[in-house]
C-alpha cells in the first residue's frame, strides 16, 4: 500500500472509529463505514490537512470511498 | 458564575450599543474580544477601555469579500474564533408599497447574508475544536413583524430560521447556534423619539419599560458559556413580555 493510502487510513481510522480492516479499496464513507454527511466534510478537512492540498467543493462530492480519496489525493499532491 | 477564560469572541456592530455592551459582557467573563464594525473611532473607545484581550477589526459588512476575510483575521490576531456573535444590523424601515428593491436587497444583505458568510467562516475551526458557541441578534420584530419593516423583519426572521437549521447541523460537535431577540431596548436610537412615541412604545410593554443593554449582554454571556452547552437552536426573547413565545 502506498504512502498515501496509508495515511489515509489513519485519518478514515481514527476520524470514524472503525477497524483498519473494513478500509477497503471500495468502502464508501457513508454506506460502509458509518459516516453521516458532516463526517465526510470532516474527512475532506482533515485530508486537506494531512496532504496541504485544496479539495474544491465539486471535487469532494466525488470523493465517497476510500479508493476515491487515495485517487484524488494522489493526483493532487 | 460565566466563566470564559480562554474563550476568544469576535463580536460584529460592536461601535453600536448593544453590540459595546456584548463585548464588555463576554470580556469582563474573561473572554478574548475581537470588536468588529464600521467605524474605527468607537471600537477603538472601547478597546481602550476594556484594556488587554480586546482587538479592533474593521469591516463593511455590505461588502462581500470584505466579510469572507473578517473570520480569518479574527482568527489570526486571537488565535481561534470560539464564540461568534452577529450583532450588527442596519434598517431602512419604509411601507411596503413603496420600499425599493435596494431598500430590501441592503438590509437582507447586511443583516442576513453576512451572518450566513460569518457562521460560515467560523465553523470550520469551532468543528475541528468540537466546541463553539454561535450567538446571533434577532429582534421580537422577527417574530411579530412591524409595519414599515418588511425588510428588517424578514432579515431577523430567516436569522431564526437558518439558526436553527445550522444548529441542527453541528450539535454533535459541540456547537450551539441560537438566536437572541430583543425588544424595545434603549440605545442612542431610541433616545431620539420624543415622550409621545415613547408613551406608545411603553403601552405595548408589560414591564412598562425598555430594556437595557446590558439585559441583552447578559442573554448573550449565559448563551455562550459553557453552561450553556446543551440550549441550542433556541431564540432566547429579552423583551419585557411585550411579546410571549
Amino acid at each position: 500500500m502506498s504512502d498515501i493510502a496509508e495515511r489515509v487510513k489513519k485519518i478514515v481510522v481514527e476520524h470514524l472509529g472503525v477497524e483498519a480492516e473494513k478500509v477497503t479499496e471500495n468502502a464508501s464513507f457513508i454506506d460502509d463505514l458509518g459516516a453521516d454527511s458532516l463526517d465526510t466534510v470532516e474527512l475532506v478537512m482533515a485530508f486537506e490537512e494531512e496532504f496541504g492540498i485544496e479539495i474544491p467543493d465539486d471535487a469532494a462530492e466525488t470523493i465517497q470511498t476510500f479508493g476515491d480519496a487515495v485517487g484524488f489525493i494522489s493526483k493532487a499532491a | 458564575m460565566f466563566d470564559l477564560t480562554g474563550k476568544n469572541a469576535l463580536v460584529t456592530g460592536a461601535s453600536g450599543g448593544i453590540g459595546a455592551a456584548i463585548a464588555r459582557g463576554l470580556h469582563q467573563a474573561g473572554a478574548t474580544v475581537t470588536l468588529s464594525g464600521t467605524r474605527l473611532g468607537p471600537l477603538e473607545e472601547l478597546a481602550a477601555e476594556l484594556g488587554s484581550r480586546a482587538h479592533v477589526l474593521t469591516c463593511n459588512l455590505s461588502d462581500a469579500a470584505a466579510v469572507e476575510a473578517l473570520p480569518k483575521q479574527a482568527a489570526e490576531v486571537m488565535g481561534s474564533v470560539d464564540v461568534l456573535v452577529n450583532n450588527a444590523g442596519i434598517t431602512k424601515d419604509n411601507l411596503f408599497m413603496r420600499m425599493s428593491d435596494e431598500e430590501w436587497q441592503s438590509v437582507i444583505d447586511v443583516n442576513l447574508t453576512s451572518t450566513f458568510r460569518l457562521c460560515r467562516g467560523v465553523i470550520r475551526g469551532m468543528m475541528k475544536a468540537r466546541w463553539g458557541r454561535i450567538v446571533n441578534i434577532s429582534s421580537v420584530v422577527g417574530a411579530t413583524g412591524n409595519a414599515g419593516q418588511g425588510n428588517y423583519a424578514a432579515s431577523k426572521a430567516g436569522m431564526v430560521g437558518m439558526s436553527k437549521s445550522l444548529a441542527a447541523e453541528v450539535a454533535s460537535r459541540g456547537i450551539t447556534v441560537n438566536c437572541v431577540a430583543p425588544g424595545f431596548i434603549t440605545t442612542a436610537m431610541t433616545d431620539k423619539l420624543n415622550d409621545e412615541q415613547k408613551g406608545k412604545i411603553l403601552g405595548q410593554v408589560p414591564a412598562g419599560r425598555m430594556g437595557t443593554s446590558e439585559e441583552i449582554a447578559a442573554a448573550v454571556l449565559y448563551l455562550a458559556s459553557l453552561e450553556a452547552g446543551y440550549v441550542t437552536g433556541t431564540v432566547l426573547h429579552v423583551n419585557g413580555g411585550m411579546a410571549m413565545m
